[in-house]
């Protein structure tokens, strides 16, 4: 089995750089609420998705449509929207969290391919079942917190594929109910798709070089003048606390996962679909990532050793980590 | 930081004055207006990415050079300009990093939030006017340094290669 490398798409271009770079798959989303990774200035209009599927299907690489919010009540018909426009455009699937959208896929929608998100955080064989019962899908993205024996095991019990992060975002929260955001801005990563909106970041410059990072009214981080820098999220924040002497990482730590070297046991472990994360990168993150990542693959599958590109300089941190593969700890 | 990354951060401070010695500003000036207007001209797409952000003032700070550049991405009042350092006018938002990282950012070969994470970026102000300007020019097609370079012809290019020559140069530690 050649497993699909699926790779991010923030911009028409970020595509074309996918698809050029070697992706098997490139996931994008629409510029409103539908998708987790609403930005400023990021993703795709529709006339932009149609021209990017046309680029992608002529290459032979397949797109994949991130519909993975979670609408609230009154809003529905945005997400009808973007599921039907995908449909339309030809997309390949849509990745969908929410159970509302799901059920409007299979019953409006029953040719089109449905993928469920990580956003949806179903780690358990049971969890995975239901949704392939009641919704018909056909691939479940599983949440970065299970060990590749754990993998295997969900994997032997399971009707369909499976698809798991390979690098980019570490991501250990429960990911789709993370209320974080919500709580410092009023914003919803899970509902409107922005985690720490950056119209509420502000970073304040001191005199002696350090940084410090705001989310709203809170001051999440700062950084020394020669410390590495993560992204402006509560989860990866340091804060002080009575029983500490210093602020601390309460939560996660700026790092990125990274399974390069794991590549051969996620086969074995039958993974059918290799994630990379980052829709908010640039081009030359997708470049460099998607051309390292098809390289390693290619060579794993033709039963070589992998050359393993140095990505440290992308990560988050200047950090990486295998993550709960390597132990269930989260730091 | 780390050693390698040390001495990255003040190669990347390198103007490249060894390239191109600064011209006086009014000279300067007539050349990003058209610098400028052919990335408005090429790209008009480029604007809608911006949203709400068009009319923002951006103050980009390339260490090592005399001046900063003010730009306003405003196709109907779209501005480029020089500004001694002693008269930096105030702005949305600051954008200051290494001459080699930022043309390494317009040449699409350099991903922000690494140097982001390494610090070899510095934002303040207004994040949201900043990541809009960050995702509009990672949307251009090709390479908006090509894009300037090929305004002055084969002379221009010849820079372009001469920097991104001394950049790898920078980037491989040697």
């Amino acid at each position: 089995m050649r497993p699909e490398l699926v790779c991010p798409a923030g911009t028409p271009a970020a595509l074309r750089t996918a698809v050029d770079a070697g992706a098997d798959a490139v996931y994008c989303g629409f510029q409103n609420a539908t998708n987790a990774r609403n930005f400023p200035g990021l993703n795709f209009t529709p006339d932009e998705l149609a021209q990017g599927v046309e680029y992608a299907h002529a290459r032979g690489t397949k797109v994949l449509l991130a519909v993975n919010s979670f609408p609230t009540a009154g809003r529905f018909g945005l997400w009808r929207d973007a599921v039907d426009m995908g449909a339309r455009f030809g997309v390949d699937a849509v990745i969908v969290a929410d159970i509302g959208v799901a059920a409007y896929v299979a019953e409006h929608r029953p040719d089109l391919r449905l993928h469920l998100s990580v956003q949806a955080a179903a780690s358990s064989p049971e969890a995975i079942r239901y949704y392939v019962r009641e919704f018909g899908v056909k691939r479940v993205v599983l949440p970065r917190i299970l060990t590749i024996p754990e993998i295997k095991e969900v994997k032997s019990e399971i009707p369909c594929e499976i698809e798991t992060f390979i690098f980019g975002n570490h991501g250990l929260m429960v990911e789709g109910r993370c209320s974080l955001t919500n709580y410092a801005t009023g914003l919803s990563t899970n509902m409107d798709g922005v985690c720490s909106p950056a119209a509420q970041v502000h970073y304040d410059k001191e005199p002696d070089g350090s940084v410090a990072t705001r989310l709203g009214d809170f001051t999440i981080d700062r950084f020394g003048p020669d410390e590495q820098a993560g992204y402006p999220t509560i989860c990866k924040g340091r804060y002080l606390a009575p029983n500490r002497d210093d602020a601390y990482y309460a939560f996660e730590e700026p790092v990125s996962l990274n399974l390069a070297r794991l590549l051969p046991q996620l086969i074995e472990a039958g993974v059918e679909a290799f994630k990379i994360e980052g829709r908010q990168r640039s081009r030359a993150y997708v470049r460099q990532v998607v051309g390292a990542f098809r390289t390693a693959v290619d060579q794993v599958l033709a039963g070589q050793e992998p050359e393993l590109a140095d990505l440290v300089a992308l990560t988050e941190g200047q950090k990486q980590t295998q993550g709960a593969a390597a132990s269930k700890k989260w730091r | 930081m780390t050693e390698i990354a040390q001495e990255k951060s003040a190669a990347s401070g390198m103007g490249p004055g060894r390239f191109l010695p600064p011209p006086p500003l009014f000279l300067l000036q007539p050349v990003l207006r058209r610098v400028v207007r052919r990335v408005a001209d090429l790209h008009p797409s480029l604007f809608d990415r911006l949203g709400p952000h068009r009319s923002a003032h951006f103050v980009i700070d390339a260490r090592g050079l005399p001046f900063v550049l003010l730009l306003v991405p405003d196709p109907g009042n779209l501005q480029f300009r020089a500004i001694a350092r002693r008269a930096e006018p105030v702005s949305d938002a600051r954008i200051a990093g290494g001459f080699f990282d930022l043309l390494g950012l317009v040449d699409g070969a350099e991903d922000g939030d690494a140097l982001f994470f390494s610090r070899d970026l510095d934002i303040t102000g207004n994040t949201e006017a900043v990541v809009c300007l960050r995702n509009a020019l990672d949307d251009v097609e090709g390479s908006i340094a090509e894009d300037v370079a090929g305004l002055f012809g084969a002379p221009g290019r010849a820079v372009l290669a001469a920097l991104r020559r001394a950049g790898d140069r920078r980037g491989s530690g040697s």
